[in-house]
């Protein structure tokens, strides 16, 4: 197959394009013999597409579809219907050995830094096991680019052989991002990556992420449900409630000008640290009527 | 006189690794009517502070080592249990972050709200459960009669946190303390939560102690801020002199670190982290706890001495030798 753009980008530029991807899942009832008597559509009808080196923002209440979505791209679960094209390449028809290959060119941080590193293996095989799996290096080779991974990420890399629960969650996110950077990827699926985090921790993972962006030319989809932070992190944002996408568009104009009525109900929400803005945008709020719109 | 005061409070975990000095001397008073808010990070000691006060902290490892918990004049920390349960819940309630955790799973709701009612007041069954319902209406729990059989189990996150307010409530309690009540909740839910808590705090002429750690959630609910950072108070002022003149490096560090929803230019920008992490309160820095952390800290000394809270202007107080209103004269200090 021919890989336009020569580094895997269409020609308009997007390294991922995801058009009316569908993830429903059923509801069976019945003991002995289940029957499918619904479905939740948990992503329903999803298109965007996001430009080489640039970061999506999914926002999106909590059940509306955005991690799933994530993991559908991934093809860590697989959607329903709709399609994945990542580099030129149809990821839903892919299987195996192939689809084994292109997961190097995209990787995925999440964002419980507690339960997403296995507490038996010491920081160094974390962070090495990807190359491992995918047989990189020799031993001395693989243990080199670890200590260097680690660097990047502002990791002490002489504390290889320690394990997660000797650090704090910022620092365990640190190792998180070393491991999904191991196999040099294109693209970076951020799950909610500063939920769990302090604010003060939060801005640190934040600038880090900023900085590998820069300086890897790496691609994100970042999703939160945090409108500020995705606000620091997005070029262009998708907006999700109930599997559909209400709105999406440039960072920027979707901010300061959402069209949609979900939007705004979502923005308007968010309390702001200024006393005085936040009484205007409480009644900016009440004139939404928020509970028609969220649902009481 | 204030309705509650809290006074050089301290609470000390007696644990196997040493002393953890979870709250360490923190004093704050909280009037009639008024929301004060309590902001930090994890482990600041801001929950401890509110279990301190309604006396629900573990003992052991916990203890309160010093202070006093004065409310309406009486200083709780010399009650014993028996009389410690006669004001919890009836003069000061308390609701936490995750109203699934509070509430027990296995008893229909209706069951949990007439059970405070019984606790403090004389009621018949049917009056106990006329005033359920009428609780849950205020609450804004739709179809509030039919829900009284429901279990938690039934309701959305925040139709339960709902249901945890109508039980703070029944007693028509003086102070609510609301810990971290809105963390577990999505925005908009967020949003309709602060809302029925004011409407609520007005119309009950409650007193209210917001902890949280989101500055948004304080900018919103509270008239009074109080800082928290390692066990104490490092900041308290009005909650506009706060958020426009606020005085500490920590307050200002945090408030910098905060990603910004509105303005511009955003996206292009860095947010400024604070560098290192919290002390370890096990065995807390003998000098200012903020000095390792702190961009006007000197060489061999202000970081090496014990800050006292002290007033820089009228209901304003400050843990720092360098608040922002008196950097100018410490030039020196600020280029490091």
């Amino acid at each position: 197959m021919s890989v336009p753009g020569g580094n895997g980008t269409t020609p308009d530029g997007a390294l991922l394009t995801v058009t009316d991807l569908e993830k429903h899942f059923p509801i069976r009832k019945g003991l002995l013999v289940e029957r499918t008597v619904d479905h939740v559509k948990a992503v329903d009808g999803v298109s965007f597409s996001i430009p080489e080196g640039k970061t999506l923002g999914l926002v999106g209440e909590s059940g509306s579809g955005k991690s799933t979505t994530g993991y559908c791209i991934l093809q860590l679960i697989r959607p329903t219907a709709g399609s994945v094209r990542f580099q030129g390449r149809e990821l839903t028809e892919l299987k195996g050995e192939d689809l084994r290959k292109i997961r190097q060119d995209m990787q995925i941080v999440f964002q419980d830094p507690y339960s997403s590193l296995d507490p038996r293996m010491t920081v160094g095989n974390i962070v090495a096991e990807p190359l491992q799996v995918h047989g990189m290096g020799t031993r001395r080779g693989r243990r080199e680019t670890v200590r260097r991974l680690l660097e990047v990420v502002g990791f002490n890399p002489n504390y290889t052989n320690r394990y997660p629960h000797e650090f704090s969650g910022g620092q365990r996110q640190r190792i998180g991002v070393a491991r999904a950077l191991a196999l040099n990827p294109k693209l970076i699926v951020c799950d909610e990556p500063v939920s769990a985090l302090d604010v003060s921790i939060q801005a640190q993972i934040l600038n880090l992420l900023k900085d590998l962006q820069r300086d890897f030319g790496l691609t994100y989809l970042f999703i939160s449900h945090d409108l500020a932070v995705v606000r620091t992190m997005a070029d262009e944002i998708a907006v999700m409630n109930k599997g559909k996408l209400v709105e999406v568009g440039p960072a920027e104009q979707v901010y300061l000008n959402p069209k949609d009525e979900y939007t705004k109900a979502l923005f308007t929400a968010v309390p702001v640290p200024d006393p005085e803005r936040q009484r205007e945008r409480k009644a900016e709020r009440a004139r939404l009527r928020l509970d028609r719109i969220a649902g009481i | 006189m204030a309705l509650l005061e809290v006074d050089n409070l301290k609470t000390h975990f007696f644990t196997r690794e040493g002393v953890v000095q979870a709250v360490d001397g923190v004093s704050f008073q909280v009037e009639k009517g008024r929301t004060l808010g309590i902001v930090g990070e994890s482990g600041c000691g801001k929950s401890v502070t509110a279990l301190s006060i309604m006396g629900l902290i573990p003992k052991p490892p916990a203890k309160i080592v010093d202070g006093a918990v004065v409310f309406e004049g009486n200083d709780l920390t010399k009650y014993s249990e028996r009389r410690l349960e006669d004001v919890r819940g009836r003069q000061i309630a308390m609701i936490f972050q995750d109203p699934m955790t509070s509430l027990n799973p296995t008893f229909r709701i209706g069951t949990q709200i007439t059970e405070t009612l019984h606790r403090h007041f004389d009621m018949s069954k049917g009056a106990a459960r006329k005033r359920a319902v009428e609780l849950l209406d205020e609450v804004g729990i739709p179809r509030a009669a039919e829900r009284l059989d429901d279990y938690p189990h039934q309701f959305s996150g925040g139709m339960r946190q709902r249901v945890m307010i109508a039980i703070a409530l029944s007693c028509d309690p003086k102070l609510l303390i609301a810990d971290e009540p809105t963390t577990a909740l999505d925005v908009t839910i967020q949003a309709q939560i602060l809302d029925l808590l004011e409407r609520l705090r007005e119309e009950h002429d409650m007193a209210m102690i917001i902890i949280t750690h989101d500055m948004g959630v304080v900018a919103e609910a509270a008239d009074e801020v109080a800082v928290m950072y390692a066990g104490q108070i490092v900041e308290h002022a009005s909650a506009s002199e706060l958020f426009g003149t606020h005085e500490h490096p920590y307050t200002e560090a945090l408030l910098g670190a905060l990603p910004q929803l509105e303005g511009e230019g955003i996206r292009e920008g860095r947010l400024i982290a604070i560098p290192g992490r919290p002390p370890d309160l096990v065995d807390p820095p003998e000098g200012c706890r903020f000095g390792a952390r702190c961009p006007y800290r000197e060489q061999d000394s202000c970081a090496d001495e014990p800050q006292e809270l002290r007033q820089i202007r009228p209901g304003h107080w400050v843990r720092t030798a360098h608040p922002a209103s008196e950097r100018g004269r410490m030039p020196e200090a600020v280029r490091t």
